[in-house]
């Protein structure tokens, strides 16, 4: 099982991704590769994505997404074995622009051989004020149904729903920003049924033992994002972004980055450093006193207390341009960039170290993410 | 049906709103069509690159307990 949550967030790609609503999104193909290498976990695999404008007011875009799965990861090595596992996503979109209006519709299923998650999004923009503001309202409808690999008769449901507000603005003749607010539901089935909680156990040789999972059926979150884009004097762009998030299951984070972006000739280099830090959720233990210790037992690593670290560089070569052209084809570019991600956990132990139970150190992520993608504008 | 009713009701919600607030057209706007060329550059452009900030989003909430908020999102993967 890779896909655990969030698919309604790609689904607000099609929501929130233009900033101005009295323009359709640019005609645009992209390739990208892209690999994650962290952890013991490897996942790679090609992300297509296609817009084509038809007529003067429409627009469709599909893309068509794949993650190969190749886990060895802490929470595997320690309560199972290694697997390979493939995910695979298709969304389609169409936007609609009517005046200052733009509408869009979108549809995504993310498919594995032991979980489908189909997702419905419909948004809509207005621009206003001469095009200054732009205002965005989103609803997304997720319907996951989660299976088990070695259980073809267990199958439990999961609905999701996600309202968003967004509203872009641009301030001065070089200073643009965005406030994003979601609230996203879960309803159904969310543990994960491969994972295991420990507790202490005397009678085991380890000193501890293990139980399933049990998380609550439901759940609210609420994220509220700020970002600035500032465009400096002698034409480069940086960039600073917010977000706080807060949900009923006692998580709470502040996240923030700071980019810079410089163009020179036809390349365009890009430097990232992003900030994440949050608290675990309320049921969220990395060792129980006992079995069945309380209503609700966890021990994912992504609900611990922990705080990460990513710096990212990427540079972009425009290999074609507008004047010169390939027929049809306007402009080309080719993107490479690398995200070093470290995660430090706060409370969440490395049983590889073999320490005596309660005195395991904390385990470290370091993660390179790679990412190479081909553009071409028509 | 209920269920699929309410589903319906609340995705038209959004236009009702945006209809009631096209109204709001008169405020000048203090920086002009012909000054946003900067604006325009594709140096600034918020979602440069939709594949590339999708995916990349897809990693956080894969790696991390939070989720959306964040404008131009991606989707999710809770990789073990």
């Amino acid at each position: 099982m890779i896909f655990r949550r969030g698919l309604l967030f790609i689904a607000m790609l099609t929501s929130f991704s233009a900033a101005h609503a009295g323009v359709l999104p640019e005609d645009r193909a992209d390739a990208l590769y892209h690999r994650y290498d962290g952890g013991g976990v490897t996942i790679d695999g090609p992300s297509i994505l296609v817009r084509k404008q038809v007529g003067k007011s429409l627009s469709f875009v599909g893309n068509y997404y794949v993650d190969h799965v190749s886990s060895a990861s802490i929470d595997v090595i320690t309560t199972a074995s290694p697997y390979t596992e493939e995910r695979t996503q298709w969304s389609l979109g169409m936007d609609y622009l009517r005046g200052d209006t733009t509408m869009r519709i979108g549809y995504t299923n993310s498919d594995e051989s032991d979980y489908d998650a189909d997702t419905y999004s419909f948004s809509v923009s207005q621009d206003m004020f001469g095009g200054m503001t732009t205002l965005t309202l989103s609803y997304a409808l997720g319907d996951d149904v989660v299976g088990k690999s070695d259980d073809a008769t267990f199958e439990r449901d999961l609905d999701k729903q996600t309202y968003g507000v967004g509203l872009t603005q641009i301030l001065t003749k070089n200073l643009i920003t965005t406030l994003n607010f979601e609230t996203a539901t879960d309803e159904g089935y969310m543990n994960n049924p491969y994972r295991s909680v420990r507790y202490f156990d005397s009678g085991s040789a380890l000193g501890y033992s293990y139980e399933g999972e049990l998380y609550p059926n439901t759940r609210t979150s609420n994220a509220l994002g700020l970002r600035a884009r500032y465009f400096l004097p002698y034409r480069a762009a940086i960039e600073g972004e917010y977000r706080y998030f807060t949900d009923t299951w006692d998580i709470d984070s502040h996240t923030a980055s700071l980019t810079y972006v410089h163009p020179w000739r036809d390349f365009t280099f890009t430097g990232k450093i992003r900030y994440h830090d949050q608290t675990g959720a309320h049921f969220y233990s990395d060792l129980f006193p006992r079995a069945q210790a309380t209503n609700f037992r966890g021990r994912d690593k992504e609900l611990s207390p922990l705080t990460s670290y990513t710096f990212k560089l990427q540079a972009a070569y425009t290999f074609l341009n507008e004047s010169q052209g390939w027929g049809f084809i306007k402009k080309g570019s080719v993107t490479a960039s690398v995200d070093l991600l470290h995660v430090d956990y706060d409370n969440f132990s490395d049983l590889t170290a073999l320490a005596p139970v309660g005195e395991e150190p904390n385990y470290e992520l370091d993660a390179d993410i790679y990412q190479i993608f081909f553009s071409f504008w028509y | 049906m209920e269920k699929n009713l309410l589903a319906i009701g609340r995705m038209l919600l959004p236009l009702l709103v945006i209809g009631g607030l096209s109204g709001c057209g008169n405020i000048e706007p203090w920086v002009k069509p012909y000054e946003r060329d900067r604006l325009a550059d594709p140096i600034m452009a918020l979602d440069g690159d939709p594949v590339s900030s999708s995916y990349i989003q897809h990693v956080y909430e894969a790696r991390e307990g939070a989720r959306g908020g964040e404008g131009a999102a991606g989707g999710g993967c809770g990789c073990n």
